[in-house]
């Protein structure tokens, strides 16, 4: 079996969207919520790879790149935040998390 | 334009003169030359009435106009304000002002302790000119401002002691009242514009004869215009002269002082709906079914309000339902025809009965206010000569007379006229007038009763003491004045007479001229308004030709008229006339049979003579039948219930709805539609729209994901799919 960019392009979308569901399902843990956003960065960054490997471009890789590096710096400012949000309120369960609330 | 031109508008002009530097100048010239002025002003004015009178119907004086100036002036409506001079409105300018004249002394020595005594004066002054404005018109639109002026003063007058709630509300309620009736006469005038295309009375009657079967055109329904007219018109009389259904303003209306019930709601002003009646007697001629509906008003009305005198304990309302019930008399006169008898009675009555309010205002006074017959009695002994003035009002008033003679007080001519010429239209089959005959009838045995009874009740027997004596702040006032009188007399109770004490002179004098007329103005001008002198008296200021009892001489066989005024040689014409009227008159008791000559003077007898075993000998009877007949008592007390009646259906009425559209229509609809409902729909669209906003972060992750979902989908299906 050939694999070809459609395999890969599957491989991203399920990803997506488990990170997707990670986000709006889980009720438990902000971290979950962290972590799925990694994934949903990371789904990102198998198209543009999947997409700059099959028209032979590599500024698709490039982008991969830039992606990682601000997924990286945001996982480091949420933590930061989610440490002193733990600080602040000694919880952190999404479901009490709506201060947001009008 | 001679010289006589000048007195008619002084006549009615310097009351108005009057009424205004008295009351807009009191305070520069103070109350006694207010007083002052008013009364010698309208002395002058009676003096020149009496002149316009005597000149009028003794010295040859002409029937004539004298226009003032034009008071509209619209395309084809024109009004002016004029000053008519003929039979109706000279007769009505000496009752009138010699009425006001009197009333105005009186007043000098009833309202001597009134803080506000220039008012007063200035009222009545205004009253006057409005009234003689009324009785002097030519048009329906100056007798329309003098009808709302007299009701405008009425109204000022009743409340006059403005700090009484009940004075308040009495005047309020005749106001009102009179608003329904005038809205009638308002449109009665109207019509006659819209119909006959002129308001004055010549023009209108002469366009109403032209054209007998015009119709009214309500697209509805079709009336015949001159019934039309004249229903409405006799709406506004109804209100003003307090008849059957519009009656319920006038024994409240007693609020005011008593001078004012006797110059506005007996002598004059409630006496302008007969007056109009009478003036539109030419179109009541053509209007039978308007003519039936005054006769069976009028009778009811007489019949009605006799009856519930009979319960009456306060004096003033035993005086105002009588008035009430010979307003009656007047109406169902002028019904069938007999506009001279109505009229006469107009005339009469003006005299008797202002004499018994102001013999009733002198009782009052004289007691220290104290209106309720109940709580008199022995007051004959103090107040003699006030006792005698009011025996010779209630002996015109009963209409003590001989019949067939010349022999007899004021109301004896008046009233068996009227009843014996509603027996004579009877006789010829005009509709009601039996019926009326009837009414007439036994409110002639009612009066007599009931006048009896206050007589008796206020005069005789032994003083009776309020128990809960009051002492309002008038009384107190007026104490202060005759304070030794009054502590004199009070000190001496206990024998059974009253601690009164006759009036001053100024309140008896007036009495005696009222009194005077009250004898002799039957007498004198019987012959003028019902007999011999008829023809001449009238000339043609009322429709006379289907007077029951005295029908013009034309009437009978116009060619023989004509040819009695040719025939007898010269020099006798006039007596020819003079004797056909005599004819006409001495026939007049043939016309009718001996017994409804002798019935008006068998019934009042019998009221007497009922009244004296009740209320002479006894001083108990009175109450005993009446709580033997309670059921019946508290009927008649309550006047047949007209009050709760109308705040029933009226009051009551008014108030549901407008309860119904406050509540239900704005409240409800027009706010909850409106102001409400847009207000608690955003309300509860916000409210909605406040649930989506959870403060979770996911939840507001997921509307971006949809959103993004949806405008993208929306943006490839926008341009045109997938390349």
């Amino acid at each position: 079996m050939q694999i070809g960019l459609e395999h890969y392009l599957a491989v991203a979308a399920a990803l997506f969207t488990i990170g997707v569901f990670g986000i709006f399902v889980n009720r438990k843990n902000i971290i979950i919520i962290l972590m799925s956003i990694e994934l949903v960065l990371l789904s990102v960054n198998i198209n543009l790879v999947a997409f700059s490997s099959f028209l032979g471009n590599i500024e698709g890789q490039i982008f991969a790149m830039f992606v990682l590096t601000v997924a990286a710096a945001e996982a480091a400012v949420g933590l930061a935040i989610l440490v002193t949000y733990f600080r602040n309120r000694g919880d952190i369960a999404v479901e009490d998390l709506n201060l947001m609330k009008g | 334009m001679g010289p006589g031109s000048f007195i008619e508008p002084i006549i009615v002009l310097a009351p108005l003169l009057a009424a205004v530097i008295a009351g807009l100048g009191q305070r520069f010239i103070g109350d006694k030359p207010a007083m002052a002025l008013t009364t010698g002003v309208l002395g002058l004015s009676l003096a020149l009435s009496l002149y316009t009178f005597v000149d009028y119907v003794w010295l040859g004086g002409e029937a004539r106009l004298i226009e003032l100036f034009k008071f509209i002036d619209v395309g084809g409506f024109t009004s002016t304000w004029s000053i008519r001079i003929d039979t109706m409105s000279v007769i009505m300018l000496v009752v009138v002002t010699s009425v006001s004249f009197l009333v105005h002394l009186y007043s000098w020595g009833y309202m001597a302790e009134d803080p506000h005594r220039a008012r007063f004066f200035a009222y009545l002054s205004f009253f006057t000119f409005a009234m003689l404005a009324l009785v002097t018109a030519n048009d329906f639109l100056q007798m329309f401002f003098g009808w709302e002026g007299v009701g405008v003063a009425s109204y000022l007058l009743i409340g006059f002691w403005y700090d009484k709630r009940s004075a308040n509300d009495a005047a309020i309620k005749a106001f009102v009242v009179n608003r329904v009736g005038d809205f009638g006469f308002a449109l009665g005038i109207m019509a006659c514009f819209f119909l006959y295309g002129s308001i004055r009375f010549d023009e209108v009657f002469a366009a109403a004869a032209a054209n007998p079967g015009l119709v009214l055109d309500l697209n509805i329904f079709q009336l015949p215009a001159i019934e039309a007219v004249c229903a409405l018109l006799f709406i506004g009389a109804m209100g003003k002269s307090a008849q059957f259904f519009l009656h319920v303003w006038l024994p409240d209306a007693m609020e005011g002082p008593t001078p004012v019930s006797a110059l506005i709601h007996a002598a004059t002003m409630v006496t302008a709906g007969v007056f109009m009646v009478c003036r539109c007697s030419a179109l009541y001629e053509m209007a039978p079914y308007s003519a039936a509906f005054v006769t069976i008003v009028g009778a009811v009305t007489a019949l009605f309000a006799a009856t519930v005198g009979l319960a009456q304990n306060d004096i003033k309302r035993v005086v105002a339902y009588s008035t009430c019930s010979q307003l009656g008399y007047m109406f169902f006169a002028a019904g069938v025809g007999a506009y001279g008898a109505a009229m006469f009675h107009l005339f009469t009555h003006a005299f008797f009965k202002a004499l018994l309010f102001l013999g009733a205002g002198s009782v009052i006074h004289g007691l220290h206010h104290e209106q309720d017959l109940r709580f008199m009695g022995g007051v004959r002994k103090p107040m003699v000569l006030t006792w005698a003035m009011m025996l010779i009002g209630t002996l015109a008033l009963t209409g003590v007379g001989i019949p067939g003679t010349q022999f007899g007080f004021a109301g004896f001519f008046s009233k068996d006229a009227i009843i014996e010429s509603a027996f004579a239209a009877g006789e010829t089959g005009r509709t009601f007038a039996e019926f009326a005959f009837w009414c007439g009838i036994t409110a002639a045995f009612l009066t007599s009763f009931y006048s009896w009874r206050l007589m008796f009740m206020a005069f005789e027997g032994k003083f009776r003491p309020n128990p809960h004596a009051h002492h309002d702040d008038h009384a107190h006032a007026d104490d202060h004045g005759r304070k030794d009188a009054r502590h004199d007399a009070r000190h001496k109770p206990a024998d059974g007479v009253a601690p009164a004490h006759e009036s001053p002179s100024v309140m008896t004098v007036p009495l005696i001229a009222l009194a005077v007329g009250a004898v002799l103005a039957g007498f004198i001008f019987a012959p003028y308004f019902q007999g011999v002198h008829a023809e001449s008296f009238w000339r043609g200021a009322i429709e006379r030709v289907h007077d029951p009892l005295n029908p013009p001489a034309a009437a009978h066989a116009p060619a023989a008229a004509e040819a009695a005024h040719a025939a007898p040689a010269g020099g006798h014409g006039a007596d020819a006339e003079g004797g056909h009227g005599e004819d006409g008159h001495g026939e007049g008791g043939h016309h009718v049979p001996k017994w409804v000559l002798w019935a008006p003077f068998f019934v009042t007898l019998a009221g007497f003579v009922l009244a004296i075993p009740i209320y002479f000998m006894s001083s108990t009877a009175g109450a005993a039948i009446a709580r033997a007949f309670a059921p019946l008592n508290a009927f008649l007390q309550r006047k047949w219930y007209f009050d709760e009646l109308y705040d029933f259906v009226f009051v009551k009425g008014a108030r549901a709805l407008g309860d119904f559209f406050w509540k239900t229509v704005d409240k409800r609809v027009i706010d909850g539609l409106g102001p409400d409902g847009f207000a608690s729909v955003s309300k509860f669209t916000a409210r909605q729209m406040r649930k989506t906003q959870t403060g979770f972060v996911y939840h507001y992750s997921f509307f971006m994901l949809i959103a993004v979902a949806a405008i993208g989908a929306y943006a490839i299906w926008a341009g045109g799919g997938m390349r």
